[in-house]
């Protein structure tokens, strides 16, 4: 009685969120893999099924194979930029939890992981601009030549990496600050009786016992980083004037795909691709997990 | 860099005084991380300072933070030029109306799944789980499409489509209820005749106040600086959100470095001084993303 009772209310309570998840999630996941295997062009009539064609096409297609590894090189690049950057930083600032400006030093470098990203990146446009930026500047005052940062594919490609990982940092630190407050005090007071200096128990006892957060951390990052748009668009704008045609990224690509040529089947097989990856680099966490709790 | 790990309360053990090495250490860390922490935020400094500025100023080297002769013609002309305000607005409701969607959603859903034990319940959090890990813009385009039969694209309904549910939402309250809100606590007031509803609303909301100003934080700025989901779903200049609106202003031709850094500064100033204020729910909502379970 008591039962049926709790049932009937777990369902209703549960009826309406679920209606909306099936409506703006599931179903268009579903779609995506369904259009994926569809000739569907918003211009002609038939939309026929095509197998696995529009695959076929994309590992031909140029375009599409240049996104690909602009993105892999962003996604890495901020990868091994923001780890151990993030790692070193959260040391320090979890050595000086007890200071004063321990609040300071975790806003500041958390403050560009909450602002927009919009003019986030325009202020760093400003930074890269090859004329009237600061970076350029600095550079000829110690008498390297100023580049044109924003109009080289592979300058503006690093720029976009500086970009992302100046934002994906204050994330890594803040995880990597959870991580240090529950590593147990024991082993390090017995490192300290044993002599192991501060940078010897930072390499053989933090870093090894923070794996699990490193990986977790480096999959969260390199997620994004092959989700990477906004900061393209801005930043990579050509001379034209046209947004993010100079280094192109898979969901710019995708996006021109389908609202610029049309061809929405082919623009979510696309997302299937990115779709892959994603699956692939959490399935590659969980398999590392796994293997470290059976050992 | 040396002493990185030293616990922080072995310093600070009274009678025991530091040592004149370990205070330098200290010292040196300090000044790493003050530089560091002003290196972070200068390239936003910058930015402001820029948007007051004369454009003599501007370009003057080095760089001024505090303008010799702060003027507002940039903000002026911005807002002559730009409907700023209107999409700052546009911005704010969709935050807040997303805000409140995904709380609402989250709440109740994480809570069920969290206290009722039925094999159903356990299938849906199976389909919550697995659908939390695509991101949203592999689905985006057929949401696209979605929002257009329904008519609602260029408003704050298509731009809503996109941002009702959080799954990451779900998963922390339902977290958070299995270890802070015990059985029996909630037996005892099914005992006393106390309906499902009233101990919804009476005993299990009011102990995830955390959790939920969290939440409540975390989706208003995840819809605050949403871009992807918007450019595709506004194209009319009246419609779109502050992100979309600086993004699209600033590959204008025309557009000078001035006028772009005030657009820039009346976006950037209002949500940092939010997260400043803000700082503790923000860090908890985030550092909870990275320990569950």
């Amino acid at each position: 009685m008591l039962r049926t009772k709790k049932w009937r209310f777990a369902i209703l309570a549960i009826l309406p969120t679920l209606a909306i998840f099936a409506w703006v999630r599931m179903f268009p996941i579903w779609e995506t893999l369904r259009l994926s295997l569809h000739r569907w062009d918003i211009l002609s009539r038939d939309k026929p099924f095509i197998g696995l064609e529009n695959f076929r096409e994309l590992f031909q297609d140029q375009l599409f194979l240049n996104a690909l590894v602009n993105t892999t090189i962003i996604a890495f690049g901020v990868l091994f930029v923001t780890i151990p950057a993030a790692l070193v930083i959260a040391a320090l600032i979890y050595h000086r939890t007890r200071s004063r400006f321990a609040g300071f030093y975790e806003t500041t470098v958390f403050i560009p992981h909450i602002v927009s990203l919009v003019p986030a990146a325009m202020a760093w446009k400003w930074i890269f601009d090859a004329n009237l930026g600061p970076l350029n500047a600095v550079l000829e005052f110690f008498g390297i030549p100023g580049q044109a940062w924003l109009f080289d594919p592979v300058l503006s490609v690093i720029c976009i990496i500086i970009l992302c990982s100046w934002q994906a940092l204050g994330y890594a630190v803040l995880i990597y600050l959870v991580g240090f407050k529950n590593l147990p005090h024991t082993l390090f007071e017995a490192a300290k009786l044993d002599g192991a200096s501060g940078i010897q128990r930072f390499f053989f006892i933090s870093v090894p016992l923070l794996r699990p957060i490193t990986l977790y951390v480096s999959v969260v990052t390199l997620i994004s980083g092959f989700n990477v748009y906004a900061q393209a668009f801005v930043l990579a704008s050509d001379s034209q004037g046209a947004p993010g045609r100079l280094v192109r990224v898979l969901v710019l690509d995708m996006l021109e795909n389908a609202f610029r040529n049309y061809r929405v089947g082919y623009a979510a097989s696309e997302a299937v691709i990115l779709l892959c990856i994603v699956l692939v680099l959490t399935l590659v966490q969980f398999g590392l997990l796994r293997e470290k709790w059976n050992r | 860099m040396s002493d990185a790990d030293q616990k922080p309360a072995a310093e600070t053990v009274p009678g025991l005084g530091m040592t004149a090495r370990a205070r330098l250490t200290n010292l040196t860390i300090d000044i790493v991380l003050f530089v560091f922490g002003i290196l972070m935020v200068l390239p936003l400094v910058l930015l402001v300072a820029n948007a007051f500025k004369t454009p003599q100023e501007m370009v003057a080297w080095p760089p001024t933070i505090i303008p010799a002769d702060p003027t507002l013609d940039n903000f002026r002309s911005v807002l002559g030029e730009t409907p700023l305000l209107r999409w700052i607005w546009t911005s704010l409701r969709f935050a807040f109306l997303s805000m409140v969607a995904i709380v609402i959603t989250s709440s109740i859903v994480g809570y069920v799944l969290a206290k009722f034990q039925f094999r159903t319940l356990e299938v849906i959090f199976i389909l919550i789980l697995a659908t939390a890990i695509v991101p949203f813009e592999v689905y985006m385009i057929p949401l696209y499409f979605q929002a257009q039969s329904l008519g609602i694209l260029n408003s704050i309904w298509g731009l809503l489509l996109g941002y009702l549910v959080m799954s990451f939402g779900i998963f922390l309250i339902r977290q958070n209820v299995k270890h802070s809100i015990p059985d029996e606590l909630l037996e005892a007031a099914r005992i006393d005749g106390a309906g499902e509803l009233w101990i919804f609303a009476r005993i299990v909301l009011p102990l995830l106040r955390g959790p939920l100003g969290a939440l409540a934080v975390l989706s208003f700025f995840q819809a605050w600086t949403a871009f992807a989901w918007p450019i595709i779903v506004t194209t009319s200049r009246d419609a779109y959100t502050i992100e979309v609106g600086l993004a699209l202003f600033q590959t204008g031709f025309t557009v000078d470095l001035g006028r772009l850094s005030a657009a820039a500064a009346a976006v950037l100033v209002p949500s940092v001084t939010i997260f400043v204020i803000l700082r503790r729910n923000f860090v908890q909502g985030i550092a909870s993303t990275g320990v569950k379970e």
